[in-house]
């Protein structure tokens, strides 16, 4: 008899995951009806409230701030224990004291997204005309939205330039987006592993993503809270599949290669007879703990929308047209998502710009996520970035 | 949002650890200008540059030269000078600079119309094959040139476009370039005497450094 084994359900979280996207467990700043922010879909969101932490002192000259935007699937815990996985941030090795964003020099910003669900205003967060979660009556929301509520989070925080907009993937979307709309605020950017439009390629994972939420009986069209369901299986099909592009064949095959799990001969079934099979599996199950499905969807939209250079003409060096902003370009070798190519295409558009820019393109295997690892190379240069960049705007040591 | 430029006074006084051609070079950049240095290696002259308050940018092949520069602190690219410089616009740069780099490239002088095109001015230095121990190896030893410079034998080396100081010049006045200053060199990196002719610089010039800008329209 064929055994099938699916991926199992994470009723652990589920109320806890529900409370976290309206009441986070970090600092919130909250926008009233009169501040709305403006969707480029044509809404104006309002209420509505960004959740975010901080880490190091800002210093008196207000100029030693560095925003940290975050990937798809994470959140504000950059550098401290994750409120519903208990795991450390997803940057603990990059921030930090004495790290490349040290704390002791830097004061940084990292904001859940808006349209996110550990406590930004996103579908999972209640809709207040309806006192019922939003789900899909949630707008859509684009990268530019998602800087503009860090841009509106930046006014209520008092501070007028960063020293640094930093960032990895979505991130690195965000970063660009950043240099583009504001760039007077913007005094050096660290855009990672990422490109100023999403391609085709990409698109076509996002949307094998979207498409296993969808299918799964549990989604109820978006409304899966009020049924008490969560399409977890879907959702953790998803974050396979985006996991593996995550990684590359080379890390897979470091990591697992053909080995199988706890067993030396196949089952002859569907069970998780290979290591990677239960690696995947454990990757999809423990993000269903902390993710909210219909966040996947709106995020990855976003992701999808974003072009720089759609926005201006079509030509990408007229986003940046006489930028003063320093710019540190960082790509991987092995990552297939945003490979090196399309980084490349960003720094021609920044040179014609006459921009400052640098460009390193590091040599790894472990593929995208090669940004949120362990490579010291990538460290040394994010830390001379930034102490350049703050030397020239006139930081000083210790705090400022 | 002008970026601060390091005032004079924290400025380290020049020691003996630069090279003789990137003094030569650096002291023909005005202060407060923009600089790209193409083929910039491990970012040295950049980083003189630096301290003399001068905006340096580079492009250099090697992932490990840029990375290294990078983690420097230093505005540097990854590319290559024959393919990346059509990218660059019009009189992006006051100088660019093509340091011990002219003989690695694939079309010299497609390279040499791009650097002053780019930028006002250009600067370049590059190894002079008609130094009298280059010619003295292949009449007497019979065998391609190696110098302590040059380490590299025939089969490995990167410079595939050997010139000499006088084909240099020669390739300047076809090109319409002006050439505002020329300096040769000698084994010690000091440079040869200004009122010496031609044929000795070509003889005992190690290296060649010219200062180039573009000739007078309608000349």
């Amino acid at each position: 008899m064929t055994k099938v084994q699916s991926i199992p359900s994470p009723s652990v979280h589920t109320e806890e995951r529900a409370h976290e996207a309206d009441h986070p467990s970090s600092l919130v700043a909250a926008f009233g009806a009169d501040q709305p922010l403006r969707l480029d879909c044509g809404i104006d969101l309002a209420p509505f409230q960004i959740a975010y932490q901080t880490y190091g002192k800002l210093n008196a000259e207000r100029s030693n701030a560095i925003m940290i935007c975050h990937a798809l699937t994470l959140d504000q815990h950059v550098a401290n224990v994750h409120p519903l996985t208990g795991k450390p941030g997803w940057w603990e090795i990059m921030v930090g004291p004495g790290r490349p964003l040290d704390t002791e020099k830097y004061f940084i910003i990292c904001s859940n997204v808006i349209g996110g669900c550990m406590g930004s205003t996103g579908p999972a967060s209640t809709n207040p005309a309806t006192g019922k979660v939003w789900g899909l009556d949630f707008p859509i929301i684009t990268i530019p939205d998602m800087v503009r509520a860090q841009a509106m989070l930046l006014d209520r925080l008092g501070i007028d330039t960063l020293l640094c907009v930093v960032g990895g993937s979505m991130g690195g979307m965000q970063v660009l987006q950043w240099t583009a709309a504001y760039p007077k605020r913007v005094f050096s950017a660290l855009p990672t592993a990422c490109s100023t439009r999403h391609s085709a390629q990409n698109i076509a994972f996002h949307e094998l993503g979207r498409q296993a939420v969808m299918a799964d009986p549990d989604w109820h069209h978006g409304r899966y809270v009020d049924q008490g369901t969560h399409p977890h299986r879907g959702l953790a099909v998803a974050r396979m599949a985006g996991h593996i592009t995550y990684l590359s064949d080379a890390a897979l095959h470091r990591k697992f290669g053909r080995r199988m799990q706890d067993r030396d001969l196949p089952t002859f079934s569907f069970d998780a007879d290979f290591q990677v099979e239960s690696y995947l599996r454990y990757q999809g199950s423990s993000f269903v703990e902390r993710f909210d499905a219909n966040s996947y969807l709106y995020l990855t939209r976003a992701m999808d929308y974003f072009d720089i250079a759609a926005d201006h003409d079509g030509v990408l060096a007229q986003a940046f047209r006489g930028i003063q902003t320093r710019f540190c370009v960082v790509s991987f070798t092995s990552d297939w998502l945003f490979p090196t190519a399309e980084s490349r295409a960003l720094v021609h558009a920044l040179n014609a710009s006459s921009a400052r820019v640098s460009f390193a393109e590091i040599e790894t295997d472990r593929g995208h996520d090669a940004f949120l690892l362990d490579v010291p190379e990538f460290f040394d240069i994010s830390r001379a970035f930034l102490e350049s960049a703050g030397k020239a705007r006139g930081l000083t040591e210790a705090g400022g | 949002m002008q970026q601060q430029v390091l005032p004079l006074a924290v400025v380290p006084p020049d020691t003996g650890h630069y090279r003789g051609d990137h003094l030569l070079v650096a002291e023909m950049v005005e202060r407060g200008s923009k600089v790209l240095d193409v083929g910039c290696g491990e970012g040295d002259l950049l980083q003189l540059l630096e301290t003399r308050g001068i905006d340096g940018r580079g492009i250099e092949l090697s992932r490990e030269g840029v990375n290294r520069c990078v983690a420097k602190g230093l505005a540097v690219v990854q590319g290559d000078a024959d393919t990346d410089l059509v990218n660059y616009p019009d009189d992006a740069f006051d100088y660019v600079i093509l340091s011990q780099t002219l003989q690695a490239t694939r079309q010299p002088k497609v390279v040499l119309e791009n650097l002053l095109r780019i930028g006002r001015r250009a600067i370049v230095s590059f190894p002079n094959f008609g130094f009298w121990k280059m010619r003295l190896q292949l009449l007497v030893g019979g065998h391609m040139p190696r110098t302590e410079n040059l380490p590299a034998t025939w089969y490995d080396t990167p410079n595939i476009h050997f010139c000499t100081i006088k084909d240099f010049v020669q390739l300047c006045d076809e090109i319409n370039v002006k050439m505002e200053r020329a300096v040769a060199l000698d084994m010690y990196g000091r440079p040869l005497r200004v009122n010496l002719p031609w044929w000795f610089w070509n003889m005992f010039g190690e290296q060649g450094v010219f200062l180039l800008s573009r000739a007078e329209k309608g000349r």
